[in-house]
């Protein structure tokens, strides 16, 4: 008994995986880097989205479908800096996929190719959600998203050298485009320079940073911890001594302590898309910044 | 250099108190003197080290960024320190460990906690009441090498007035495996079921299912190996052999140089939607027993009984998991579901000894049991469980020798296999509140008839608290 079923394991390994049309298999972690691939890898990859814009990627679980499509990918592509600590590391590790470890080319973390903000000066666990590498939320500063895909153009490459130019010609087109859009976006952000926000949770500091947008307090009072009645209750406070535009979040966030703040204050909430995916216009890279500054620029008016 | 400035400051930090007293401030001042100039030294150091790795910095940031491709960068952004640098920023090993600690109540003596029909192994007994530390611990991880991983849990809890260290798994998995294959050798939990393999710190209850501990001695862990298979398919589909020694519950003690238990099982699984995953199981576990001990039926104002089996024991277990997350994301709210059912078929004999008297009895029996649960999380922090639990056991006993047993019917109640019609059955509610994903606490109450005649109401309030590396978010 024991030994047929052994020998059955062994014919069912020897079943290789069928190859499908595209020619790399990407897992990403976050819509983000899916939609960035896509547009360097065209119809030459088959990019698969482990999260998508409704879901908070701290708390994802490594769920059996997970871990069945990083057993056939080719490339792993996530933010990195412990954003997903809690699952990635699961489905590397169950997915019996040697070409995907960390260290190897099929490893790929956006990370490791920006400027991370808010480095914490100390590790403690009292702080709330830290990260030791920095705020992870790198990708709302479009010039991340350049760093970021040029790394990325360069592995596509590396891994398919057979279509290596094709993959650069494609970053090119699309760093000439992002690049035109960026200057666009700068023009048309001008009126947002030094507008005070309240965020819901520190996810936009890179935002921030390109656009000139001061934080002046998030509702949240240590990354990941849900504010108290009392604590809003001080935002609100510190509100009246320094107000603030608008109140954003993303779509996952709980919407019930900005709602709260709305209707004491009167200040607008605006969901922003915060990922491709978060809302209808924000249907790549391209439109999420579109949909994320048209937003805020009607706040504003 | 350090060292000797840690050295000093520990010295330092001794003689303070001494120095109060003695009033020498000549020797204080001295002491200071030495340490300023160290300080000095050191920093000096520090200054040049720091000096060497901005210019190794600059170096690395000429070679690795910017080619030819790469956009000219603004100005007000400068460019990443640390690329392509891989360098963790945790510990290696990661460690972390993990309190836990409880108030139990029972209404009825834990000591004589039974489970007609079962033999009671491994550590399938209660905890004991009132203010207890549960198992502490210690957790290590890291890869070894590029082609080896390796964990180990080692658990601290007491036993009468000691502490016992118990080393609950110790396991190496290699990394470099192809074809979806993987492995694993050492001492580890069993993957046959969907709850063996979690330590009790995950456990969605503060104790295991009955079936667990009827069939199981709480949670089958043992020394041996491990292959195991992904299909490359949309579909998760995994398949599992595992070869054990046979020291531990369901098994007794090893005598074969490749052991006495296999296990084989299936696992699917998959996602419905955004918002549903599921997964379910078949495993089997055969089991060649020597001499496995366990705890008989105790009569009142007499030694403890004991029983040991020797024979085969084949236990079945099909199991199914289903989540639950609006658009998968489980932060607000979420919802569990899972069961498990499990089906064993036992020959051999069994020795039954209770004070001077030692008999031996021809034991054949079936035994079945499920649980089914839920918890759901209605507010963020804050779960709800509810779990029903239900064992029953159909044994034939005979005796072949009764060794100074009274009579028959003495030697097979002593065994504790004889159920006498009665199925252990078990209500169990559960509300607990993580205000992080390292801190909990519980307070779960059970309606517990596993004893034939009397219902024990037990209640417990338990935390668990998990300091060092980030946690899995197992499915």
């Amino acid at each position: 008994m024991g030994r047929r079923i052994a020998a059955l394991l062994v014919c069912l390994a020897a079943w290789l995986p069928v190859d499908s049309n595209a020619n790399l298999e990407v897992f990403a972690c976050e819509p983000e880097w899916a939609a960035l691939v896509e547009e360097i890898g065209a119809q030459r990859v088959e990019v698969f989205s482990a999260t998508t814009a409704q879901q908070d990627v701290h708390h994802i679980q490594a769920r059996p479908g997970l871990i069945a499509r990083v057993r056939r990918a080719d490339l792993v592509v996530c933010t990195g800096a412990e954003l997903e600590a809690g699952w990635l590391p699961v489905l590397l590790r169950r997915a019996g996929n040697p070409a995907v470890q960390p260290g190897t080319s099929g490893y790929f973390e956006a990370a490791d190719h920006v400027t991370m903000l808010e480095k914490p000066a100390s590790l403690d666990r009292a702080e709330g959600d830290v990260h030791a590498r920095g705020n992870p939320h790198i990708h709302l500063d479009p010039r991340n998203i350049e760093h970021v895909a040029s790394a990325l153009g360069d592995r596509l490459a590396a891994l398919d050298p057979a279509h290596a130019t094709s993959y650069r010609a494609a970053l090119a087109d699309f760093e000439r485009r992002w690049q035109a859009a960026r200057a666009r976006w700068e023009q048309q952000a001008q009126p947002l320079r030094g507008m005070p926000v309240v965020v819901h949770h520190p996810s936009w500091v890179y935002l921030n940073q390109w656009l000139g947008l001061r934080q002046v307090t998030s509702l949240e009072p240590k990354p990941g911890v849900a504010p108290t009645a009392r604590q809003l209750a001080e935002i609100l406070n510190l509100l009246h001594a320094t107000p603030a535009r608008v109140v954003i979040r993303t779509p996952y966030q709980d919407p019930r302590p900005s709602a709260w703040l709305h209707e004491r204050a009167g200040l607008p909430v605006l969901e922003l898309p915060f990922t491709v995916g978060g809302s209808q216009q924000a249907s790549d890279l391209f439109g999420l910044f579109d949909s994320t500054i048209a937003l805020l620029l009607e706040v504003q008016q | 250099m350090s060292k000797r400035i840690i050295a000093a400051g520990v010295s330092a930090a001794l003689l303070l108190p001494s120095l109060a007293l003695a009033e020498s401030n000549q020797e204080i001042r001295a002491i200071r003197r030495e340490l300023e100039s160290m300080r000095e030294a050191y920093e000096m150091r520090l200054r040049e080290l720091e000096a060497r790795l901005e210019q190794a910095e600059s170096r690395a940031r000429e070679q690795t960024v910017a080619p030819e491709s790469a956009p000219v960068p603004t100005p007000q952004q400068p460019l990443p320190q640390t690329a392509h640098a891989h360098a963790p920023r945790s510990f290696n090993p990661a460690l972390s460990v993990i309190l836990q600690g409880s108030l139990n109540s029972y209404s009825q003596n834990p000591e004589d906690y039974a489970l007609p029909g079962f033999q009671l192994g491994g550590e399938a007994g209660l905890p004991a009441e009132g203010f207890t530390l549960d198992e502490t611990e210690i957790i290590a991880s890291a890869n070894v090498d590029h082609l080896f991983a390796a964990q180990t849990t080692i658990a601290l809890h007491d036993d009468g007035d000691e502490t016992e260290i118990e080393l609950e798994e110790a396991y190496v998995d290699p990394l470099a495996l192809p074809v979806g294959l993987g492995g694993r050798f050492g001492r580890f939990y069993s993957d046959i079921g969907y709850l063996n393999r979690f330590h009790p710190h995950a456990w969605d209850f503060r104790d295991t299912p009955l079936a667990y501990r009827a069939f199981l001695g709480r949670q089958y862990g043992d020394d041996g190996v491990r292959l195991s298979w992904i299909a490359p398919t949309d579909i998760y589909l995994s398949l599992g052999a595992e070869r054990f020694a046979g020291n531990n519950f369901p098994a007794g003690e090893s005598q074969r140089t490749l052991g006495d238990v296999q296990s084989l099982y299936l696992k699917l699984g998959g996602d419905v939607g955004a918002s549903h995953a599921w997964q379910a199981g078949l495993s089997g576990l055969w089991v060649d027993a020597h001499d496995r001990a366990g705890d008989g039926h105790a009569h009142a104002g007499e030694a403890d009984p004991e029983a040991s089996f020797s024979g085969d024991s084949t236990l079945a277990i099909a199991d199914v998991v289903w989540r639950w997350a609006p658009q998968g994301n489980p932060r607000q709210r979420n919802l569990k579901l899972q069961s498990e059912f499990f089906y064993r078929d036992e020959s051999g004999d069994v020795t039954v000894s209770e004070g001077a008297a030692s008999g031996l009895l021809d034991y054949d029996g079936t035994q079945k049991g499920w649980y089914a649960q839920a918890v759901y999380q209605f507010i963020p922090h804050w779960r709800l469980g509810l779990r029903y639990d239900w064992l029953s056991a159909d044994n034939d006993l005979s005796v072949l020798d009764l060794g100074g047993f009274a009579d028959a019917d003495d030697a097979v109640a002593a065994s504790g296999l004889n159920s006498d019609g009665h199925d252990p059955q078990r209500w169990s509610g559960m509300l607990d509140w993580s205000p992080s994903e390292f801190s909990r606490l519980r307070l779960q109450y059970n309606r517990d008839e596993s004893r034939a005649d009397d219902t024990d109401h037990q209640w417990t309030l338990q935390y668990l608290m998990s300091i060092g590396s980030h946690g899995a978010h197992e499915f």
